[in-house]
């Protein structure tokens, strides 16, 4: 389980800035997220970065229910 | 938020104690100052903050909102999306390394406005100083031209009757790559 943080066009495509998802790992969680919000949510993930507690991270690291899950669509600041 | 008039009687610093100097600088002494706000930007802050005696140059960019985009012509606003908390310490990232790749500047000040911001209003504001020019302008280029692609921040653009997301994204690099 952790906590997902979803910024963007991923929070606009599955209607939800944070959720709490089950899975042992970050890939297990983003599994289940796209479970839950559909293949949408499977396209943008895939051009995405998924930070773990603020860092990019491997997908087999594991997850705790204190961990946060980013997905970071492509950026466009400034 | 307005900046209070400057008055013949001011010395430079009493004209900064303005509020938003006092409200969001930070509470230590420091040489970096980062602020991700919904709240109006204000230059002349930054620019009085980063002025030391030891330095000859204060170098700042300013980047507004514009009419238009590579997909549109008819811009009103634009609205900005991120994680404070991810987007400071992406900002604190740059900085760092702009440090590194420029060990004479002094002060550094980021800050980037977040929510709906309105048509001429500023986006993104930098200011730089060091002892000499070139160093204070090559610091400054490489802090805005690496938070546009190492800071997760998104926007969208207002038009009338519409919004969409940027068509000007790219993927999330590191500050040290660029």
């Amino acid at each position: 389980m952790a906590r997902l943080l979803l910024l963007g066009p991923a929070r606009e495509i599955a209607g939800v800035r944070n959720d709490v998802v089950e899975g042992s790992t970050l890939d297990a969680v983003l599994s289940e997220a796209v479970i839950r919000y559909g293949t949408k949510f499977q396209e943008i993930l895939d051009v995405s970065q998924v930070w773990l507690n603020g860092e990019p991270a491997d997908r087999d690291a594991l997850v705790a229910s204190y961990d946060e899950v980013a997905v970071l669509p492509p950026i466009s600041g400034g | 938020m307005s900046v209070k008039a400057k008055t013949t009687e001011s010395s430079p610093r009493e004209y900064v104690e303005h509020d938003y100097m006092m409200r969001r600088m930070p509470s230590t002494p420091t040489s970096n100052w980062v602020l991700v706000t919904p709240d109006p930007l204000s230059l002349d802050a930054l620019t009085t903050w980063a002025t030391h005696p030891n330095c000859g140059a204060v170098v700042t960019f300013s980047g507004v909102v514009r009419d238009n985009s590579s997909a549109r012509e008819n811009v009103l606003a634009l609205e900005y999306e991120t994680s404070i908390e991810l987007a400071e310490k992406r900002i604190h990232e740059v900085i760092d390394e702009a440090r590194v790749r420029w060990p004479s500047v002094e002060a550094v000040a980021i800050h980037h406005r977040i929510g709906r911001v309105e048509l001429s209003d500023a986006t993104v504001i930098v200011a730089v100083s060091s002892p000499h020019r070139d160093t204070a302008f090559d610091a400054a280029k490489y802090c805005i031209d690496t938070l546009k692609v190492s800071v997760p921040m998104w926007k969208r653009e207002i038009w009338e009757g519409g919004s969409a997301w940027s068509d000007d994204s790219s993927p999330i690099l590191n500050a040290r790559d660029q």
